[in-house]
């Protein structure tokens, strides 16, 4: 078996009103990608941004623990925290457009993130970041260094997110929502481009989604999350095609499917 | 079947600054037949929700013309349209934002029988009547839109449309923000109205998958065009523009 590299081990997650999340342990191995399925609501963001050390100052883990390679996250203080986040941890958005500065160019901008793991040349920065963009098929790669946020599109956009949070080389990525704000075309771009993410760097990825088809497209395993529960967690082809739980049910039945002669 | 809405070589212009108008609806001509339920599918930008403003009167066409039961709206008198405008009337995507935050639901949704005459023991009967047919309980009348949950609010928005009795419903992404288990029941919804009332119905979406299971005719645009049009299910196994045959493919 591969690596663990993620472990939630029994996570309840409280906000002022009360716990939120009940009880919720799965792991996730290099490589994996897993798909944390669920109605608004539902808990998913928040399981993904306790990860991070993200939840806002009213929100706690307030039972069980979070392991990533073996050290508790739970117990770093915030700058040890700040050393994962980004460079072993990354993490991109639903709207990949507000997540990055407006005013300032996309080259700036992957200069100032990389800096803020460790000191490197600009030309050293500029280099790494167009010899990724190059592997992943981006095209005119130096323009896009010089563009504006504005300027593209919004599928160029979450891709330039992705790009910036694989710079470091992340061992996880955090996907919340990555494709719920693009069109199907655009959409289903971005999905294999993950999906090629995994294969060149063998990253791990957990996706947070409301879309069935997108985790039924992508995902390994997956987790169906409601009012903070967990449904059911197993082998994604499993849980989608042949669920045992009755919200799974329910939920698969309302996904309407399209039907090909 | 008869027509009812007749659209020809309708044209949208948008000024905008130092730049060429774009065009957003680029000389479009379709119609929608009585009891129907016609999708319009397309990427964002293709035009499809131009055309339900243009539909509604809420902005003028810069070219063409729009019948509706035989008459021209375009040429109409504004008096004379706001008859008609009642005969057609809109769901919209997000159904918090259109709501007045600081009136209830009640309020929004008889507002439009106040308009017409109804006094407020007959607005209120009616409203209650209007939730109940849209599956809400007469409470709900009572609360803001921040206090109910994204169905419950779609639920009352289709109330609202419903209140002057119109022969036509245009659903503007009407379940695109919802979660599927709550689409599921507003689509429920409004296949039983269309059944009960004979609606007939713009439904504009980009889920083919739901396109299929609910629409009788899809229109695909592509910048501000059509480009495709037939059945769900031809368009679907048998794509003719470029365009759909790749938003078929994308399809997850």
């Amino acid at each position: 078996m591969r690596e663990e590299i993620l472990k939630f081990d029994s996570v309840e997650i409280s906000f002022e009103e009360g716990p939120v999340v009940h009880d919720v342990s799965f792991s996730l191995h290099s490589g994996e990608i897993l798909a944390l399925v669920g109605e608004s609501g539902s808990g998913k963001s928040t399981l993904i941004k306790s990860a991070m050390g993200l939840l806002n100052d009213n929100g706690l883990v307030t039972k069980g623990d979070i392991y990533y390679k073996g050290t508790n996250l739970l117990q770093l203080s915030e700058k040890e925290m700040r050393k994962i986040r980004g460079a072993e941890i990354g993490m991109i958005f639903q709207d990949a457009k507000s997540s990055l500065c407006p005013i300032r160019t996309i080259g700036s901008q992957i200069i100032e993130s990389m800096n803020s793991h460790k000191k490197i040349p600009k030309a050293i920065a500029k280099e790494k970041a167009l010899d990724l963009f190059e592997k992943i098929g981006f095209r005119e790669a130096e323009k896009l260094w010089k563009s504006y946020p504005f300027e593209l599109s919004g599928g160029m956009n979450q891709r330039v997110g992705i790009a910036i949070s694989m710079l470091m080389n992340p061992s996880i990525l955090l996907a919340d929502e990555p494709t719920s704000a693009l069109d199907v075309a655009v959409q289903k771009q971005v999905v294999d481009e993950m999906l090629n993410l995994r294969e060149l760097f063998g990253t791990a990825i957990i996706i947070v989604t409301h879309d069935i088809s997108v985790a039924a497209a992508m995902a390994d395993t997956v987790l169906v999350l409601k009012d903070g529960n967990m449904m059911e967690y197993g082998e994604a082809k499993k849980v989608i095609d042949s669920p045992e739980n009755d919200y799974t049910k329910h939920l698969m039945e309302a996904v309407p499917r399209l039907k090909r002669a | 079947m008869k027509e009812i809405i007749t659209v020809n070589n309708l044209t949208k212009y948008f000024k905008a600054h130092g730049k060429a108008d774009t065009a957003a609806v680029d000389n479009v001509s379709f119609s929608l037949h009585d009891g129907e339920t016609l999708a319009l599918v397309g990427e964002s930008g293709s035009g499809k929700s131009t055309i339900a403003r243009l539909l509604t009167g809420l902005i003028k066409a810069t070219d063409g013309n729009i019948r509706i039961y035989d008459k021209d709206i375009c040429k109409m008198k504004k008096n004379k349209a706001i008859e008609l405008y009642s005969q057609i009337q809109m769901v919209f995507q997000n159904p918090a934002e259109s709501f007045n935050p600081r009136k209830t639901l009640g309020y929004g949704i008889g507002e439009s029988l106040k308009n017409r005459g109804y006094n407020s023991g007959a607005t209120a009967n009616k409203v209650a009547e209007l939730l109940e047919m849209c599956g809400l309980p007469a409470e709900i009348a009572l609360k803001y839109p921040h206090q109910v949950s994204g169905g419950q609010c779609q639920r009352a928005a289709i109330a609202r449309a419903l209140a002057v009795e119109p022969r036509i419903l245009i659903c503007d992404e009407a379940t695109s923000s919802l979660d599927v288990t709550v689409q599921k029941q507003i689509i429920e919804l409004l296949d039983k109205l269309r059944k009960s009332k004979i609606l007939s119905i713009i439904f504009i979406c980009h889920n083919l998958a739901l396109v299929q299971q609910f629409c009788d005719r899809v229109i695909v645009l592509y910048d501000g065009k059509i480009v495709d049009q037939g059945t769900p299910d031809e368009i679907i196994n048998n794509p003719q523009a470029d365009y759909t045959k790749l938003l078929v493919d994308s399809i997850l």
